[in-house]
């Protein structure tokens, strides 16, 4: 049964317009060469001329082709897809945020400074860290920032013959291309039997050349590493640092840091904890939180605070700072980017933060945590459950008995997810579970939402066991079908081109 | 907060799982529990947060200072209708669009995206954005050495300071080398020099910004382009006023085969610094090197053509420790942003808004080298920015011109110690004549007192 | 499809057939079909000297890559040009038309060090 609106297929910008329907958000300008010589000028600017209406219905139209939170459930794991509140965005849109240049002085920029400090202030605390840069753009970035810090830091140490990145086999991808790019070797760990890195396995690989052991805790499997103080124990012992991946921080707010549990170094991923907009797939925004015998190699700058002399000595202690921007830190790995962090983004998060406090963002992590024990308990009457444990804030289940049984696949499951209204769960991660589904719930959702997915992924298993061609052809009430991804690799078809069209 | 949960749904959950309390589920071993009290800020209810943050920007009195700060960040015209677009929640909260069946909006979105750039830099391949203009010369220089090889890079001194330095800190991490090739006293870049060093065979890449770090246009002559292309190395063209495409020779034009830049001047706001979104593109050749996400055109099963992510396994999310980036994020809703503003300026408002910005930075331009004291410092074509030597020590001069709210341009002394006199100032089509003309009445005065105070 | 009687196969999954002093590589059934869909393949440079079981280049499919190692040494003297075009010719005939490269032997006792037909069978299996 299929309800896929007549018109489907919805024509590039480039189909549309008329040369000269023009906009006229600025008045005629006088012809170029009025100010430059022709051979500095480009012969030709082939670009389409839309209506302001016409522009609007496209992207309308394209914003109604286009899946959200703000639409229904995102049980995507590893992703912490939580409700992005709206006063965030009002407030990182306040004018005086919006128009002001990173290159304005900064006496003329306290309130920026201010906001960019309490961030980083309120992160160190929150997670146990001695600092925070606000340079990284992303958890990616900030990760390649971490092994610049530890390349650096041994480099000075003399200790040059570190060079090899232990990761956990459950570990997110970026974090061996983040080692390759810092000419770092990769040792994978497997997981035990239990699905956490096993202390005994690790001591095996630990040694001189040990830089540094790269973790997140709870793993991606969403459990807790139990024995994680005894790993930090031992990777210190060998002379390495160890490092948080902070995407799994909806966790644990509030009931354990990571420079708690012997981390050196961490990033955040504030589009996933602390409700940045993922906007598609960016952009994020990464700190990176480091222990005190690491603060001197953050990347540049460093926002610092020094007392005002006199003035204000009512209102909240940060308002009686007075805030600059440090760059000479010879010992930084330098900048990551070209100015000095995604501060829009720092805006929603501490309005975050403002919203919550200790309290709430303690409750943040107690919710995010039943939820997703609430959902494994039920989900795991109809799939398996590799790991019936409790959880943290999301948990696996496998396909793989499903598939033998019906040759319904994860990925079946996911599609069919579509046809109701529903985002489909992390598929095929980690790769140590086969035909996994990672499901995080997160604290925003409700019972009765949680409830329905439950049944609804109930009636999907039940289907593949009475009908499962039904869910080979899911989803069919989406504006298309599956999607030709050999065709789109083999015959790559990047931009459109005039002639083709 | 965000969390709708009931004492009644707790209880009810908690009962479910078989547990009696949330202590229960969030158990760690003594050795790590928090011990320590959190130094957080008080919650606040919605309106007083509100109140915070208005008091926290209220302190930006640099947001609507008299500004002519450009040197990398620039000040547009950005039409309201690309706020009340980009802000609809499906775009706003939507994930990566792996799930290309219910993710077709956001997909079509930066294949327009992905269009547009290889439109405007005559490449034939551009991906679905970077974080920013400096790291897409990091990401872009590492395509170059996975093309041929090379461990060196040669990098124009015009390029601007921030993304060499970005670019430093990514070669210190990869051991590759990176050299300079000297400013002429025309502001451009010395292509003799360049000549001379790319003949040694030994550099990956040869990276020029136009418009340079100075305002002035910067490409490759006829005769370097060849000396480059037969040494086997890659030119990369730089573009940190994205607008600046509009009306100049396509990077294309001049030989570059990977173009790099931030597209900030498309609609993003300057926000103190981002967020922003770089964009890579090059030739066919650089295709399966080109890092990051691409979005493609294919069709689904039943012929409806439909867009897809493609080209992913050379993702780190695949190929892991071979990945040739370890990138991840890109920036889908700043390249959205910058799809809009294209869709809605066209190629006539393009071109007219570049019009504006040559002829008000002209009109600047003249007006300040006019003043007894001032010079422009370099005479080559430039194209929104450009620079003044005003003889002098320039932080006294900036000073007095934030005195009367005029921000007067970035201070080139701060990264060329060799222009300590100098300062960078840009005009947009947001520059108006009485701004110019306060900005003249300002210095006129500044510098004399200055002069005289010598 | 069982392994064509006349190949010599390593246990990176890729097989070679031997004739004179010249040796044509390709990737096996089974190695085509655990890829899926293949997409692109980046074969070494003719001219290019390798050296038995080297890192020589990469097959890639929709959902994942692999590096391709090559059975035995000697130097590049022909490679598969038309997979640029079709590279759907590895999965549909992996021990033919998708043959990638040939090589001059360099040390033909390399053969030794290969698997034959039944003791690669052995190693392929789910």
């Amino acid at each position: 049964m299929s309800t896929l609106t007549p018109d489907s297929t919805q024509p590039l910008i480039f189909e549309l317009g008329q040369e000269g329907r023009a906009n006229r958000y600025v008045e005629p300008g006088k012809p170029l060469d009025t100010f430059l010589p022709s051979s500095l000028l480009r012969s030709e600017l082939p670009l389409p001329d839309n209506s302001e209406l016409d522009v609007v219905r496209h992207f309308t139209k394209l914003s109604q082709r286009t899946f959200g939170i703000d639409l229904g459930f995102y049980p995507l794991g590893s992703c912490t897809m939580k409700y992005n509140p709206r006063v965030n965005d009002a407030m990182a849109s306040l004018p005086q945020f919006r128009d002001l240049h990173p290159y304005t002085p900064d006496d003329m920029a306290q309130g920026a400074l201010q906001v960019m400090y309490e961030l980083e202030r309120n992160l160190a605390s929150l997670f146990g860290m001695a600092a925070f840069s606000l340079n990284p753009s992303a958890g990616a970035h900030a990760e390649l920032a971490a092994l610049l810090i530890a390349k650096k830091y041994f480099r000075d140490r003399g200790e040059v013959r570190r060079d090899k990145v232990i990761v956990p086999d459950t570990a997110h991808g970026t974090n061996p291309a983040s080692a390759a790019m810092c000419g770092f070797k990769v040792i994978s760990l497997p997981s035990d039997e239990r699905g956490r890195v096993s202390v005994e396995e690790i001591k095996k690989v630990l040694g001189p050349d040990t830089a540094v052991c790269m973790m997140t805790n709870p793993n991606t499997l969403g459990l807790f590493e139990d024995h994680i103080h005894e790993i930090t124990a031992a990777v210190h012992a060998a002379g390495g640092l160890m490092y948080y991946d902070g995407a799994n921080a909806n966790a644990i707010m509030g009931n354990v840091r990571p420079g708690d549990m012997g981390f050196d170094l961490m990033h955040l991923n504030l589009h996933k904890t602390f409700t940045i907009p993922h906007g598609g797939g960016g952009a994020g925004h990464g700190p990176i939180g480091v222990a005190a015998h690491l603060v001197d190699y953050l990347p540049t700058p460093l926002v610092v605070a020094t007392p005002k002399a006199l003035g204000e000595s009512m209102g909240p202690p940060s308002d009686r700072l007075s805030f600059a921007l440090d760059f000479d830190r010879p010992k930084s790995i330098g900048p990551m980017r070209s100015f000095w962090s995604n501060f829009a983004h720092a805006v929603r998060a501490l309005a975050y933060i403002y919203s919550n406090g200790a309290e709430g963002l303690t409750k943040v992590s107690q919710l995010a945590v039943l939820n997703a024990n609430y959902v494994r308990v039920k989900v795991s009457e109809f799939l398996e459950a590799p790991y019936p444990e409790i959880c943290r804030h999301e948990f696996v289940v496998s396909a793989q008995a499903l598939k033998k049984a019906t040759g319904v696949k994860a990925l079946d499951i996911a599609k069919a997810l579509l046809d109701h209204g529903m985002m489909a769960p992390t598929v095929y991660f980690p790769l140590l579970v086969p035909e996994c589904l990672m499901i995080e719930p997160t604290e925003t959702e409700s019972k009765e939402t949680l409830d329905h997915f439950v049944e609804v992924l109930r009636g999907i298993v039940q289907t593949a066991q009475s009908d499962p061609q039904e869910l080979f052809d899911a989803p069919v009430t989406t504006v298309v079908g599956r999607v030709d991804e050999t065709r789109a690799a083999r015959q790559p078809n990047l931009r459109w081109e005039a002639q083709r069209g | 907060m965000y969390t709708p949960h009931t004492e009644r749904d707790i209880r009810e959950m908690l009962e479910a799982i078989g547990v009696s309390s949330l202590d229960e589920l969030l158990r760690v071993p003594a050795d790590v529990a928090l011990k320590a009290e959190l130094d957080i800020v008080p919650a606040l209810p919605e309106y007083q947060l509100a109140r915070r943050f208005e008091h926290f920007a209220r302190k930006n009195t640099g947001a609507d200072a008299i500004s002519f700060l450009g040197a990398g960040a620039y000040r547009h015209y950005v039409p309201p209708a690309i706020a009340s677009l980009a802000m609809r929640g499906e775009f706003l909260t939507a994930y990566t669009p792996y799930q290309a069946e219910v993710s077709q909006g956001y997909l079509q979105a930066i294949y327009e995206w992905q269009s547009y750039i290889c439109l405007l830099t005559g490449m034939d391949i551009a991906n679905a954005s970077v974080y920013d203009g400096a790291t897409a010369l990091a990401e872009g220089s590492i395509m170059a050495i996975n093309a041929n090889g090379r461990r060196k890079l040669l990098v124009s001194r015009a390029v601007d300071p921030n993304y060499r330095a970005v670019l430093g800190t990514y070669c210190d991490g990869l051991d590759v080398e990176i050299d300079e090739i000297p400013v002429r006293a025309d502001g451009t870049t010395d292509l003799a020099a360049l000549e001379t060093a790319v003949a040694s065979q030994a550099y990956a890449a040869v990276a020029l910004q136009s418009p340079n770090f100075f305002g002035v246009v910067d490409c490759l002559s006829p005769a370097a382009r060849h000396a480059v292309e037969t040494s086997g190395t890659v030119p990369i063209a730089v573009i940190s006023e994205a607008l600046s495409l509009a009306a100049l020779a396509t990077p294309a034009s001049w030989g570059a085969q990977i173009v790099v830049g931030e597209a900030q001047s498309f609609g993003v706001a300057l926000a103190y610094g981002g967020p922003y979104v770089g964009f890579i593109a090059s030739t066919e050749e650089h295709m399966r090197r080109i890092p990051g996400r691409l979005v493609g055109k294919s069709v689904d099963k039943e012929g409806r053509p439909a867009y897809v992510l493609t080209l992913q396994a050379r993702e780190q999310h695949i190929r892991r420790e071979r990945a040739t980036s370890n990138i991840c994020t890109n920036q889908a809703h700043c390249a959205l942003i910058a799809t809009m503003y294209l869709s809605l300026m066209g190629k006539t408002g393009l071109r007219d808004v570049a019009a504006l910005n040559l002829e008000r930075s002209r009109e600047a331009a003249t007006a300040v080298s006019s003043i007894d004291g001032i010079d422009l410092k370099f005479s080559a074509p430039f194209f929104n920015e450009f620079v003044i030597d005003v003889h002098q020590d320039t932080a006294p001069i900036l000073a007095a011109l934030k005195t009367r709210r005029i921000l007067g341009g970035v201070d080139l002394g701060r990264f060329y110690p060799e222009y300590a006199t100098c300062i960078v100032m840009a005009a947009t089509e947001l520059t108006t004549t009485a701004d110019i003309a306060a900005l003249v009445a300002s210095l006129q005065e500044v510098v004399h007192v200055h002069a005289h105070a010598r | 499809m069982a392994q064509p009687a006349d190949l010599l196969f390593s246990k990176e999954h890729e097989w070679v057939k031997i004739d004179g002093d010249v040796a044509t590589v390709g990737i096996t059934d089974y190695a085509q079909n655990s890829l899926g869909d293949i997409v692109y393949v980046e074969l070494p440079k003719v001219g290019k000297k390798i050296d038995q079981f080297g890192n020589i280049g990469v097959v890639e499919s929709v959902k994942a890559v692999s590096d391709l190692f090559t059975p035995i040494g000697g130097e590049v003297i022909e490679v598969n040009a038309g997979l640029d075009a079709d590279p759907a010719a590895v999965n549909r005939e992996p021990y033919g038309a998708g043959w990638l490269f040939k090589v001059k032997l360099a040390d033909p006792s390399q053969k030794s060090n290969l698997l034959s037909p039944s003791d690669y069978e052995a190693i392929a299996v789910d």
